[in-house]
């Protein structure tokens, strides 16, 4: 459907190939490009960015959000902090992310960082102030220490919703990953995007576009898979 | 083990939300106050069931809540064995209004919770089966709670609590929520658990029989600020009824007197 409207719009739009190409050529060019390894290298270099800046999200954001979410002292003194930083655009964050460090894959790692450690921090510190007080008085009346508290109460009763946190904060690091990669640095899906629009090959765009809209998708439909899991599973039937 | 000696308790709670806007001395009452419970005074035996009635909202669970270590009195002393109760342990097992299963864990890891310091594990399987198998819960040690009934559930809570052995029970109000005979069946279950373990037991209801079918002792609590009104021992053999045996249709009437109630058929 989508392939035959665009066909249409690029044959009778009144814009040239070069500026509005075709589903053939697109994916022809595309193809060249996967064949000749350089997609590849993109979307490595894009993956390897999301995957430290979102694991560095998720080291700190989520023992963050737990502490946030038992400790009130650490609420009331970090609360605010956060909920002034938290609506504030990643993007906005490029020109101190470029001064702090520098060019590379710093900055770009510092932005997609950013995009996910405050939806996790947040969705965290909710879902653990949420969790019915009646656990806490089992897990005291079981005589359970703090580690137990963390790994038998608070953990699985979160887990549900982290992960639903989990799966959104990947959609945005996703976003902000073609973002960052059009300023800082000369590799990734957004340097690619970049790069073919200053060489005016619309036909390297919009191939970059697809893939990464398959590769977005891909990575929600593994988060999904991940609340699958039966441990995972338990409150979504509720009980 | 499982001696309870209640001396003068008293319970303030102190509302800081609902402030005294005309208080003169802000310093002297800083909100409103609301005295919940007042001079109570009760000893429980070994091994005795007392049922605790009284009007809704008048201090039964704060009284359960703190003999069990979960709240702090404001007057007065709660001594369990001669010492004073410095918090929850799992001496004392406190089973909830509303369901406490975690519901991330199997029928047979809720049970074993109390048991997970046993070093022989095997023994520990062992003896989380027994408990399972007493409450009749066979075949559904590895269902999550939700994949139970309200019924079930109850029982699976019993087993827990039952299963580290604890000297005292605090049960409030556990049949809430149950139809009517699930209700009858799972009391049915808990006197013959009594008679058969005689745990020290501590059950507020509101249910007029249950207390009388079941208690060692009954307990009658007035509305706010909680005072006991009521403490009459009952000697009548299990299982009983009330209906047959003159002084328990007497006592039930007055109890429902008491409570406020005039025509209870
Ligand atoms: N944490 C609290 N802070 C302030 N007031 C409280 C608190 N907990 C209970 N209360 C008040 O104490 C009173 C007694 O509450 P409690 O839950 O002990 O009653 P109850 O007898 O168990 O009632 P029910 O039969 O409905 O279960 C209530 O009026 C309630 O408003
Ligand atoms: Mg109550």
């Amino acid at each position: 459907m989508i392939l035959f409207f665009w066909l249409l719009l690029s044959r009778f739009s009144g814009w040239s190939k070069s500026v509005f190409p075709g589903p053939l050529q697109v994916f022809e060019s595309l193809w060249g490009l996967i064949l000749n390894g350089v997609m590849v290298k993109h979307v490595v270099a894009s993956l390897y960015r999301v995957t430290i800046g979102f694991y560095l999200a998720i080291l700190l954001g989520i023992p963050m959000g737990i502490i946030l979410g038992r400790i009130n002292i650490a609420k009331s003194f970090l609360n605010p902090v956060l909920h002034f930083l938290r609506p504030i655009s990643p993007l906005a964050w490029i020109p101190l992310a470029m001064l702090w460090f520098g060019i590379g894959d710093k900055p770009a790692i510092f932005l997609i960082f950013l995009s996910s450690f405050f939806p996790l921090v947040v969705s965290t510190t909710v879902a653990v102030a949420n969790i019915d007080p009646v656990f806490f008085h089992v897990a005291a009346n079981f005589n359970f220490n703090r580690y137990e508290q963390l790994k038998k109460i608070i953990i699985p009763a979160i887990l549900p919703e982290v992960v639903t946190a989990l799966r959104i904060s990947i959609g945005i690091a996703w976003l902000v990953v073609v973002a960052a990669e059009m300023i800082a640095v000369k590799s990734g899906l957004g340097y690619l995007i970049l790069d073919s629009r200053n060489a005016l090959r619309m036909d390297y765009v919009m191939g970059a576009m697809i893939v990464i809209g398959i590769i977005g998708l891909f990575l929600d439909v593994l988060m999904k898979r991940l609340s699958k899991i039966e441990p995972v599973f338990w409150g979504s039937i509720g009980s | 083990m499982g001696h309870i000696l209640i001396e003068n308790l008293g319970k303030t709670y102190i509302d800081r939300r609902r402030k005294q806007r005309n208080s003169k001395d802000k310093n002297r009452s800083p909100g409103t106050q609301v005295q919940v419970l007042k001079d109570i005074n009760l000893e429980l035996e070994d091994g005795e069931m007392v049922c605790i009635l009284g009007p809704s909202g008048c201090g039964k669970s704060t009284l359960l809540r703190i003999i069990a270590g979960f709240d702090r009195p404001s007057e007065g002393t709660v001594l369990i064995d001669g010492k004073p109760v410095k918090g929850p342990s799992s001496d004392h097992i406190f089973v909830f209004q509303h369901s406490s299963l975690l519901p991330w864990m199997t029928v047979r890891q809720n049970v074993g919770l109390g048991l997970r310091h046993m070093n022989d594990k095997k023994a520990m399987g062992k003896q989380i089966e027994e408990y399972i198998e007493m409450v009749e819960l066979e075949g559904f040690e590895d269902h999550y709670p939700y994949q139970l009934s309200g019924g079930m559930k109850r029982r699976a809570e019993l087993a827990r609590a039952l299963a580290v052995d604890p000297d005292i029970l605090f049960m409030d109000e556990p049949f809430t929520g149950l139809d009517y005979l699930t209700h009858l069946k799972i009391r049915e279950e808990v006197v013959n658990m009594h008679e058969f373990l005689g745990k020290t037991t501590l059950f507020v209801t509101h249910d007029i029989d249950d207390a009388l079918v079941m208690g060692d002792r009954i307990v009658v609590l007035s509305g706010r600020p909680a005072k006991v009104k009521l403490s009459r021992k009952l000697t009548y053999v299990r299982p009983r009824d009330f209906m047959k045996e003159k002084g328990l249709s007497e006592l039930r009437e007055e109890v429902f007197f008491m409570l406020g109630v005039h025509y209870a058929v």
